[in-house]
């Protein structure tokens, strides 16, 4: 690959400085920040509300809060961590990246690039204020089940717009992204060259697409039943509380893996490069990838096993989900295969990602086990699905970002990370993570039920065992934040390229990045 | 910023950060407004307001851009592949009401009525369609098919005929043809609005047929309701293209902006056919 940079010369123009440039900018590399940094604030916030309920759950008995206050800290939690941390922070990793992976400009539509980003800090603010209004903000569980979410006050009504407005800036950033990967890719890079964190990114914007509308479809129901006297999920007019669960999990489903495709990109491009052997499998990874997609929207009702389904209903969710781990194995046994007889160091990046690819797997055998309908029956609405689900969001997608932000620190800042804290973050991160989430497995399988504020006293040891965790965790992340200020205040020079095995576009830039990226496109043999 | 070969990267803009303020104020002035909250209608109608300037700003400047050339071929297919995925989220959107009504007609309706559930619950109540519920007393009439919605339909579907007789005089270079063209589809669109108005008010007074009805009147009135708001939207982006055809825009070889409205109109009209059959007719 050849890689001509045009220098900035003709196109030294005077931007805007200061807080406008932000507001303003049709940068793809300053959107990527600005979603990087609200992304991690958003983390902050969503964490500090995990430690409320970790605090609450620390000893038997009621310690700290009202069970209402309670619900919505469970709910907000969820909701902030899905919509405010975990997505953006995949956008921002697509903004700067895949211009830059697939040596185009900018992205197809600069202006509202910027648009997507900027709706994001409105719907916080719908989400954060919603604690102070009347009534509190909403603590329906995120997934905002009818009846309850019929029921509450105003808190509700500003999630739902929160949502709404969410939705919005994710259908937006997707189709700028689709287009920019159809549209913009350098001469000579085909679909089947292109990174594959590029490919990630393509097919997690089409499920965005495909499913955001239908959340906003559904929030609107709610609405109109709060408001304007419609039934959808009112039995006397018709309606059904389990008609929002089909749509919500409509939605709900292909959404968890909007949160991990993007993950599978970042390892991907990490593995390879510290393995120094190229990706093993790559076709197979693309249409394991597809293969993944497709199947998310054929699995809904098995978050639903619970509410009185049909057996046949109850077998095809079960197999179907079942056949996810297919793809899914492909996967990992691709990273693992390319790792086979390697030349392998382990910097931060490649720890992140090694440790993803242990701690993810666990959750996905523990979403096996969930996946067998008589099992799930069982553990229905207890900690051994907040065990499930925390170690492949946690563990898995969160492990990627810090993966991903580790492996391109360098190329977005021109210096090196410090390793030493590097590495300290993420021994922390992996031990207290598991001191938190591995022992809800055994709460969970005792009965433990989750969104409760008050427990049992035979849970008491591993729930205390899990808030010293949750603490040591939310620390640990300080930590994170250090080296990243670090690196970006100074520190070694970082080389265009500081990966020896690592292949993809961006590393024929220099580090930092100029602030625009490839104004000839470069020829990709 | 003019690329040095040819992809458009337009200069840092305002037009963004003015429309998440118009939606942070409608998003509160909403909730507000739903609840009661004093304010509530002025927030939201100051949002309005100004997401109305951002639009005439943000499209003006595109409209601008255009017309001077600015967008090379490869932009143009950009602007495709962003229109078909947009009108794709439109169509998951409507698929959701389409689900409920689905829903509701093939299964919790039914199942209401049901031995074991009618037994605990409501005994007298008789599975069927058109259907309020079984906990509303009220009575009312169900929306025929062949009034109102047949000549909705023809209206419709002659519109989509007319765009597309427009959208080969502009391909001819005829601005008559055009112009003509173009204004009879806004008529028609126009008459489908008024009559579906109409339509409404007929339904709450005679029919007694209002979103409160249960499951017939919130799938009838959210399904039709919705697409008639989709439908002001594509009228009044017609009437925008017209005003620019009538200022003299676009080119025999170059107008993606009178195409993206286009579609956007078969998209409302392929929606309005299935409204017809599904929740009118059947």
């Amino acid at each position: 690959m050849e890689a001509v940079h045009g220098h900035d010369h003709s196109h030294d123009h005077h931007h805007p400085t200061g807080l406008t440039r932000w507001l303003m900018t049709t940068n793809h590399k300053d959107i990527g920040t600005l979603y990087l940094w609200f992304s991690f604030a958003m983390f902050i916030t969503g964490g500090l509300l995990a430690l409320g309920i970790r605090a609450e759950l620390f000893k038997p008995g009621m310690q700290l809060w009202q069970p209402e206050f309670f619900n919505q800290l469970t709910t907000m939690h969820g909701l902030i961590m899905v919509f405010g941390a975990i997505m953006p922070a995949f956008v921002g990793f697509a903004n700067w990246q895949i211009p830059l992976m697939i040596g185009a400009s900018d992205m197809a539509f600069a202006r509202m690039n910027n648009f997507s980003f900027w709706l994001l800090p409105p719907a916080a603010a719908l989400l954060v204020t919603s604690f102070f209004v009347p009534g509190g903000a909403t603590g329906a569980g995120w997934t905002l089940y009818a009846p309850l979410s019929v029921q509450q006050g105003m808190g509700m009504d500003l999630a739902i717009f929160a949502v709404h407005i969410m939705g919005a800036s994710s259908i937006m950033g997707s189709i700028n992204i689709i287009t920019t990967i159809l549209n913009m890719r350098a001469p000579g890079m085909t679909l089947m060259k292109m990174p594959l964190f590029v490919w990630t990114w393509l097919i997690t914007a089409y499920l965005l697409i495909a499913v955001m509308p239908v959340l906003a479809g559904a929030v609107t129901m709610l609405l109109t039943d709060r408001h304007f006297d419609t039934h959808f999920f009112n039995a006397a007019g018709g309606g059904d509380p389990v008609l929002y669960q089909h749509v919500f999990w409509f939605f709900g489903h292909p959404e968890v893996y909007i949160m991990i495709l993007p993950a599978f990109g970042i390892v991907s491009q990490v593995i390879p490069a510290f393995a120094r052997k190229p990706l093993f499998g790559y076709a197979s990874m693309v249409y394991a990838t597809a293969s993944i997609a497709i199947l998310s929207f054929i699995v809904w009702a098995h978050h639903m096993f619970v509410v009185g389904m049909p057996a046949a209903g109850q077998l095809f969710f079960m197999y179907a989900t079942m056949l996810i781990a297919v793809p899914t194995g492909v996967k990992v046994f691709n990273w693992v295969a390319t790792m086979w007889k390697g030349s392998m160091t382990f910097e931060t990046p490649m720890l992140f990602s090694v440790g993803f690819l242990f701690v993810f797997s666990m959750g996905g055998f523990t979403g096996l086990v969930c996946a067998i309908t008589p099992i799930d029956i069982q553990i229905q609405d207890t900690y051994y699905v907040v065990a499930h689900f925390h170690y492949v969001l946690v563990a898995g997608s969160l492990f990627a970002l810090f993966s991903g932000t580790y492996f391109w620190l360098p190329k977005w800042t021109g210096h090196m990370y410090d390793e030493k804290l590097g590495k300290l973050h993420f021994w922390c991160s992996m031990i207290f993570f598991n001191l938190t989430f591995f022992v809800m497995h055994f709460l969970g399988l005792a009965g433990m039920p989750r969104r409760v504020p008050d427990y049992a006293t035979q849970f008491a040891d591993f729930n205390m065992i899990a808030s010293i965790g949750a603490f040591g965790f939310g620390l640990s992340q300080l930590i994170f934040l250090w080296c990243v200020i670090k690196c970006i205040k100074g520190g070694e020079k970082a080389p265009a390229k500081p990966w020896e095995g690592a292949d993809s576009l961006e590393w024929t830039l220099p580090s930092p990045a100029p602030y625009h990226s490839f104004e000839t496109p470069p020829i990709v043999k | 910023m003019q690329a040095a070969h040819g992809y458009y990267i337009p200069q840092p803009s305002k037009w963004p950060i003015v429309g998440s303020i118009a939606l942070a104020f409608m998003g509160f002035g909403s909730a507000m407004f739903m609840n009661d909250v004093g304010a509530g209608p002025w927030l939201l109608c100051i949002g309005l307001a100004i997401l109305a300037y951002m639009m005439f700003g943000w499209f003006g400047t595109v409209a601008r851009e255009s017309e001077t050339g600015t967008y090379s071929p490869q932009v143009d297919i950009s602007f495709r592949w962003s229109m078909s995925w947009f009108i794709f989220s439109e169509v998951m959107f409507f698929a959701a009401f389409f689900g409920a009504l689905f829903y509701m007609r093939a299964l919790s309706v039914p199942d209401l009525a049901d031995a074991d559930t009618g037994a605990l619950l409501w005994p007298d109540f008789k599975s069927g369609w058109p259907v309020s519920g079984p906990g509303i007393e009220e009575k009312f009439s169900p929306m025929g098919a062949w009034g109102i919605p047949a000549i909705n339909t023809l209206l419709l579907l002659t519109s989509g005929i007319t765009v597309t007789w427009a959208h080969w005089a502009l391909k001819k270079n005829d601005r008559t043809q055009l112009n003509l063209g173009l204004a009879l589809t806004i008529l028609l669109g126009i008459s489908f609005i008024c009559l579906q108005v109409y339509e409404y008010v007929h339904a709450a007074h005679e029919l007694n047929l209002t979103l409160s009805q249960g499951a017939y009147g919130a799938t009838f009135y959210m399904l039709t309701g919705f697409h008639g708001f989709h439908v002001t939207m594509g009228t009044i982006m017609l009437i925008v293209i017209l005003f620019r055809c009538l200022a003299g825009h676009f080119k025999p070889e170059n107008h993606f902006a009178f195409e993206a409205v286009s579609w956007y109109w078969h998209f409302v009209d392929v929606v309005w056919l299935l409204l017809f059959v599904l929740v009118y007719w059947l």
